[in-house]
């Protein structure tokens, strides 16, 4: 915890992340006008949220995920230029304490921008309603909102926390987690030109999301992949950057 | 004397190169000096009793407990100097200390009156407010220094810690570290390939050569070990009879000056030196018994490992 409260003040200090954070919930102000428009005025029904509304939302704000990852890729980084991790591994700490010191930073970022404001829309629906219809009617929202926004969450964290530990330079981590976010999307879409088949989704992490909020959210659309092939990625996903963590967060770095 | 650190048989390798091998070695209280040269595998010692890397063989035990078994227990109660810059980016002196202290468990509003204490006995209490980027080398071997007392440890770990330093910012260091094993009473293992440093501050001595012990044991006992140590100036073939004395086991130093240092054994004096300078045909035109230093114990146990 003496990490994670290190890190958070340090980062709420720095203005351009703060400006980021704020900016980031513009399209949560947004949403917000919209939900008060379609419950006060007859003629705006048609901005009624519904579930899908949500699971917009929280696919809209991955752009903001992105940024905010990015824009902490120093949390291990920085520490491997200073040389600090055996500052920090001479002390009663662990590696997993080290590590889930800098995971919660990244989470309690990432969270206050995806689950917190999506929870705050789905209040709000029902404060301007005056009723508990629309979440009666929708019961799945609720789990469907947390376990979304935790999924996005983890895979950012997870992957931003592993490319942090494999440089010294945050603008280089930060540089190599715009390029996997990037090139992947570019080379799905690629392979989906030349193959005609959308099956490729599996290689982008963006669309392996995709796929999963659409789930998660009894979107209709159909997906490109099948659900247990996403969450399998998505787990790939997350062991690989537990595996690249394991190997690289140490006192000292013993090159055979 | 009771051990703060011992182990027994260690033996550490990277990749087929072994740094540790078969290492036997007992640190007693008090100022422990860890003595070697570059890639002797001093270093790899204090990052093994760390736990940061695992030992092929071996046991070590530090205050009593296992480091296998107890790292975080032992960590808690032990203070490390690092070998190279190490800081956490983007503070200042007294926010970094505050945080090394918070991190080894010191609740937060002592962890911060610590640190303002301890930044001053180091002689950074001007500069407690400046960010650690912009520290000289001096001041940056000062704040690893800090961050290490800052828990108030039973043990010391302190790796090369004049390293960089100018002779000044040097001496001042040494005597906070003879301050801190004589005076505060801690326990402390000093690191260094730098004779006159463990000299001046330690009590016992630790020679590594080639990631084996090749000495240990109370400084005092080292130097005074049964040779006899004479500086020594011959006229005439000096060549063939630097080779007699090796030859005879007499060991011979010397810096490309005329004067040689010698160290004769036990069984042997002066009387010896001056027949075998009388069989090679050299004068002695100079002989004067000497006081024994640390880097002839250094020399000879390096020699005879």
């Amino acid at each position: 915890m003496v990490i994670a409260r290190n890190h958070i003040r340090a980062t709420i200090r720095q203005r351009r992340i703060l400006g980021l954070l704020v900016f980031s919930w513009m399209p949560f102000v947004v949403r917000a006008v919209q939900i008060y428009v379609a419950s006060s005025f007859q003629q705006a029904r048609f901005l009624a949220a519904t579930p899908q509304t949500f699971r917009e939302f929280l696919v809209q704000q991955s752009i903001f995920v992105f940024l905010v990852s990015m824009s902490l890729g120093g949390l291990i980084a920085d520490d491997r230029r200073a040389n600090a991790l055996q500052l920090y591994l001479s002390k009663p700490l662990t590696r997993i304490e080290y590590i889930g010191g800098k995971l919660v930073v990244l989470l309690l970022f990432l969270l206050g921008i995806t689950l917190i404001p999506a929870l705050m829309l789905l209040l709000l629906q029902t404060m301007f309603s005056g009723s508990f219809a629309f979440v009666g009617a929708n019961l799945f929202l609720l789990p469907a909102i947390v376990l979304f926004s935790l999924v996005q969450s983890l895979v950012s964290a997870f992957a931003l926390l592993a490319l942090s530990s494999l440089s010294g330079s945050r603008r280089f981590v930060a540089a190599m987690y715009a390029g996997i976010v990037f090139f992947t999307a570019a080379l799905v879409q690629i392979l989906r030109l030349m193959t005609g088949s959308r099956a490729w989704a599996w290689l982008s992490p963006r669309d392996v999301l995709d796929v999963v909020a659409t789930a998660v959210f009894r979107g209709t659309a159909a997906p490109s992949i099948p659900v247990p092939v996403a969450l399998l990625m998505i787990v790939v996903i997350i062991a690989a950057s537990v595996a690249i963590l394991e190997r690289r967060v140490r006192a000292v770095e013993v090159i055979r | 004397m009771p051990s703060v650190v011992s182990l027994d048989r260690v033996s550490v390798r990277y990749g087929k190169q072994f740094a540790l091998r078969d290492v036997t070695a007992v640190f007693p209280a008090g100022a422990v000096g860890l003595l070697g040269p570059n890639g002797a595998g001093k270093s790899t010692m204090l990052r093994a009793l760390l736990g940061f890397v695992t030992p092929e063989q071996g046991d070590m035990r530090v205050l009593d407990l296992d480091v296998k078994r107890s790292p975080l227990p032992i960590r808690s109660r032990l203070g490390y100097m690092p070998e190279s810059d190490a800081h956490v980016p983007g503070m200042n002196a007294v926010t970094f200390v505050a945080y090394c202290a918070e991190l080894s468990g010191l609740p937060r509003q002592d962890a911060m009156q610590r640190a303002h204490e301890v930044l001053f006995y180091v002689g950074l209490g001007e500069a407690r407010y400046r960010n650690l980027e912009t520290y000289s080398t001096g001041m940056k071997q000062r704040i690893k220094l800090a961050q290490a007392l800052v828990h108030d440890p039973d043990l010391l770990f302190l790796d090369e810690p004049t390293n960089g330093m100018d002779p000044r910012g040097r001496d001042e260091m040494i005597a906070l570290i003879r301050d801190i094993a004589h005076n505060k009473g801690l326990n402390l293992i000093l690191s260094s390939h730098l004779l006159p440093d463990v000299e001046q501050t330690c009590d016992h001595v630790v020679v590594l050569d080639k990631g084996r012990v090749a000495a240990q044991g109370p400084i005092p006992a080292l130097k005074g070990q049964g040779a006899h140590v004479f500086e020594l100036r011959v006229k005439g073939e000096r060549h063939p009879f630097v080779a007699a004395l090796e030859a005879a086991g007499i060991e011979c130093a010397s810096d490309g000056e005329e004067v040689m240092r010698v160290v004769v054994p036990e069984n042997r004096d002066a009387q010896y030196l001056f027949q075998l300078a009388a069989q090679h045909r050299v004068q002695i035109r100079h002989l004067r018994p000497s006081l024994p230093t640390l880097e002839d114990v250094f020399a000879r146990a390096v020699n005879e490992a």
